[in-house]
Parts: structure tokens; sequence; C-alpha cells
């Protein structure tokens, strides 16, 4: 069953002097548990397909089905209350919270969906251990590398048992060992936690370990691959 | 709860120099305040206190209609017991009886209107420290039969130590009150309207000059503590039935009252208008510190944080701020 539909998706952008056609009729399917990357040069509109399938920016016209619900007519503090609870997010600057440790800002998440204490403490020293970073939960941002922060952010996206993860160029401020690992984790994340990742990337890494790579040009897509790692990690 | 508390407190230290100086500029704006009103309150309860220290005292007893009519025929027969009740009641320190009337009085060939006041001549100068406005001649006793006068009715009359005056005036019951009297001190009054009009003379005499033997007009009550005031008028209502007066001094001098809170307003335009100017301080404070993380913003809610939890924290942030400056 289909996780993600997105039925004809068009984005205009019109506050502009030249209105900008974004997406043009975008049809895609996203079954559970895939580890897609959405690629394509800058401008091609990758940026704004996450977007709306995360629920930050509305289409122009079409329609936007996760989980069997049409999210496309939902109001802001409905869509805030679906992203809490359905979509985990990893952004290319991590976006931590300065001001709190790597266990706290994994634990706010929880907190926003009214989970309790105690569980909560106990799911986010599990999921920093998940992510290699047991022995940094008392960090603050400011006293981790770029690779740990944005494993702690792979954490806090997986903190609200997401039904997906969108990352959003999650590797490109990251060296080669530290995006490796990065992926490493997230590809064990997907095996062993079923869990469904999907990327916006330009990065060649990320869309060598994909299972799928859709490419976007000018706000189409242009090709839809499934590739080996699919059938290797199927097996 | 406790996280968000937590957040705001973080946030707030997050760029210390700049939380540092907008509490600086609260703590200041507060201390300022703060002085300006004490100062304001405290020259309000000096300026009370030298009002009703010159003449009237805090709280004055009167048979009914007297402070109306300022009428000898309203004049009350003076109690010794209800003055020693008077007396016992929390927080009074002095209690003075007075004859008060107004008169003609004449020296040679000029005339003027006096206000004339018989006086326990040591209370009184306990209550209005008269003996040390006193500037010629000796203060009057109980047994006195002369006067003392004001400065500038004696410069107008032409009169000093030792010559007579000649007192004309009506008294208790239509009884005319005509003396000729010698003057015993002059008195200078620094308030203009006291020392061109005031007269003093022994209680004794003036009920004799005024045919009202044992009746005064007014008893003049000073408290210890002006903040008092309402629970000691209370006290001294109680001993007193229909048929007297107890006013407080804000009723006796309605235009101190007014000065007051004429001076009270403008203080207060100053309070309002040194609360707008650290009210945009602040406000400035808080719109650069949400201008910041507007980035943050976006992505708390994009993690599905709504939005009155952000405005809830960037509130307790100006909570936390000002609670630190104040």
């Amino acid at each position: 069953m289909a996780l993600i539909e997105l039925k004809k998706i068009t984005k205009i952008y019109d506050d502009t002097a030249v209105p900008v056609q974004a997406l043009k009729d975008v049809d895609l399917i996203i079954e559970k548990e895939e580890f897609t990357a959405i690629v394509g040069p800058s401008g091609s509109g990758k940026t704004t397909l996450l977007n709306i399938i995360g629920g930050l920016d509305k289409p122009t016209s079409g329609n936007i089905i996760i989980d069997e619900t049409d999210i496309s007519t939902f109001k802001t503090d409905q869509m805030i209350d679906f992203r809490l609870h359905n979509i985990g997010f990893v952004f290319q600057a991590y976006n931590l919270i300065p001001v709190f440790t790597a266990k706290e800002n994994v634990e706010f998440i929880m907190l926003l969906q009214g989970v309790e204490k105690e569980e909560r403490e106990r799911t986010a020293v599990e999921l920093l251990t998940a992510v290699d970073l047991s022995d940094r939960i008392n960090s603050k941002p400011t006293e981790l590398s770029g690779g740990q922060q944005q494993r702690v952010a792979v954490a806090r996206a997986l903190a609200s048992k997401p039904s997906f993860v969108l990352a959003d160029e999650p590797t490109a401020n990251l060296d080669s060992v530290t995006a490796n690992n990065l992926l490493d984790i997230m590809e064990k994340l997907n095996k062993e936690h079923k869990m469904t990742f999907i990327f916006s990337t330009h990065d060649a890494r990320v869309i060598k370990r994909a299972h799928r790579v859709v490419t976007l040009r000018d706000g189409a897509i242009e090709s839809d691959v499934i590739t080996d790692n699919a059938m290797a990690n199927a097996n | 709860m406790k996280t968000y508390f937590l957040l705001a407190w973080r946030n707030l230290w997050r760029n210390k120099r700049r939380t540092l100086i907008a509490s600086a500029s609260i703590f200041f704006a507060v201390i300022f305040a703060l002085l300006m009103r004490s100062m304001q309150e405290g020259s309000y309860d000096y300026m009370v206190d030298a009002s009703v220290s010159m003449y009237t005292g805090y709280i004055q007893v009167h048979a009914k209609e007297y402070w109306d009519k300022r009428s000898i025929d309203k004049s009350m027969e003076l109690s010794q017991t209800r003055i020693g009740k008077i007396d016992s009641v929390k927080h009074v320190t002095l209690v003075t009886p007075r004859l008060e009337s107004f008169s003609l009085i004449s020296y040679g060939n000029v005339t003027k209107v006096a206000s004339i006041v018989g006086i326990h001549p040591e209370l009184e100068n306990k209550m209005t420290d008269l003996k040390s406005k006193l500037i010629s001649g000796k203060y009057l006793t109980e047994k006195s039969r002369g006067v003392m006068i004001a400065k500038g009715l004696a410069t107008v009359l032409k009169v000093g130590i030792g010559d007579s005056v000649v007192l004309y005036g009506q008294g208790y019951h239509g009884v005319t009150a005509a003396a000729q009297v010698e003057v015993e001190g002059i008195i200078n009054f620094t308030l203009p309207a006291l020392n061109k009009t005031m007269v003093y003379l022994s209680l004794d005499y003036s009920q004799w000059l005024y045919a009202a033997p044992n009746r005064v007009t007014t008893i003049s009550i000073m408290i210890d503590e002006a903040k008092k005031i309402n629970e000691v008028h209370v006290a001294v209502r109680k001993l007193f039935d229909e048929k007297y007066e107890v006013m407080m001094w804000s009723e006796l001098m309605p235009e101190l009252v007014q000065s007051i809170e004429i001076d009270n307003a403008g203080g207060i335009i100053m309070l309002g208008i040194l609360y707008v100017v650290i009210g945009f301080g602040i406000f400035g404070t808080v719109m650069m510190m949400t201008a910041e993380k507007t980035r943050e913003f976006g992505i708390l809610i994009s993690i599905g944080m709504k939005k009155w939890r952000l405005s809830y924290v960037s509130f307790l942030e100006s909570l936390f701020l000002s609670f630190i400056g104040v």
C-alpha cells in the first residue's frame, strides 16, 4: 500500500515579478520502507517537492495523500499536528535547538506530542545510542561536530515515531567519512526499523546508496529508477 | 511546562550582553521610577505635615455647621473629659482647643479685619511651634491679657510692642465684643495670608472677650503617623454624636488636596512616559531576539511546535527579562 501518493501536483510561485512554475503535474507514489533519493539540478524543484510532501508548503493544485489521508486541504494547525505525529525532518543545517543538549533536543519533540517524562528520557537515550551518541547525550550542539549534530537530528526525527523521514541535503555539510557513517545509520534504521527515508540531494554518496532515484528536471519527473541496492536490500 | 521555562531561560542567555543591557535598562528605569515616585510621595507627606503643623492639625472637631458658617454661635462647650478621651486615642499626640472668630482691629486711624484666635499657649506652641515665629515681645501665657499680632498686620496698623489696639467684633449670641488690648508679641508667618490677618489671645481671655465662657470653636488634633489618619478619624468620630463634625485635613484644606492631585497627575504622566520609553526599549530587544530566531521558529513549527507554544516561550523570555531587571 502506498505511503505517500502525489496526484498532479503543480506549484507556481506567483509572488515574484514573473511567476515561476516549480512543479508541473507531478505524480509520485512512495511505498513504505523505501529509501528514496529525489535528485536533480538546482532549480529542478526537489526541495519544493520535499516541502510539499512534508506539508511545509501547499501545492497550487493537486493532492497529497499520506497514509490514506489527503493533507492538501489541511489548515495550518492541523498540518502542524500532522507533521508532529507523522513526519520526521532532517535538515541540511542540522537545525537543533542550540540551548538544549542532545538528549533534550530529542526529547523535545516527544514533549510536544505529550509523551510522559520517563518514556521521553528512555526513548531519547535509546535513539541517541542507536546513532552512536550514547557518550554525548548531555552535550549541547555547539559541543558536537557537524556529523554528530546531524546524527542528533536523525534521532530527533525518529523520536516522534513518524511514518517517514524527509531529509533535505542531509550530507551536504559533512565530510566523506562522516557522511558515510550517517548514511550507514540511516540505512540500518531503514533496514532494521523499517523506516521510510526520502532524501532531496545532489550528493553522489546518497544517490549511490538509494534504493530508488527519482530525477526531477524543470519541475517534472524525468526518470524514476529502482536501483540495484533495492534488490540487494530485498535479499 | 518546565521544558518551556528552560527553553525560554536558556534562550535569554544566548546573548548575555544583550540580556544584561536590556535588564540594566529595566533596572535603571524601575529605580528611577521608584525614586521619582518616592520623592513625590515624600514631598506630599512633607507638604501635608508642614501644612497641618502650621495651623489646622490632622483632624479637627467642631460643633455641627461651624466649618461652613465660621460663626462663634456655632461654638461648643469644652469638656475636659472629652479632651482626655481624644488624648487617649491611639496615635493621637496632641489635642489643642481654640476659640476662633473675626473682629475689627484698630490702631490710630487704621482699621483692619483680623482673624482672632484664642489659644492655649503651651499646647498651641507644641502643635504649631508658634513660639519660634515670635520676632519681638513675649509669648502669651494662659493668664495673658494682651495679644500677639502677625507682623504683616502690625506693619499695616503701624503698631509695636506695648502699643494698645482696639478689638471690636461680635461675641457669642450677638454680644458686643470690644476691648483695648496691649500688643505683647509680634509673630512672623511665612504664609502671607496668615501674616496679614492673625491675632492671638489666650483662650481664657478670648472666652471672656467673646462672652463664651468655657466654649471653643475648634479642637485640633495631631497624630504620630499620617497614614493612621483614617483609623484615628474613626476613633474620634465615635467619641462625638451627630451634633459635632470631625474633619480630616483633606476636608479642611481642599486646595492642598487639589494641588497634590494636580502634581500627582503630572507625576503619573511622567511615569507613564517613562514606562512607554522603557516598554519600547524592551519591545526593541524582544523584536531583535525574535528576528534573530525567525529561522529557528520556522524549524520548530516544521517539526510540530504550534505557534501558540512559540508565543508562550517568547512571552516567558520577555517576562524573565523584565523580572531580572526588576
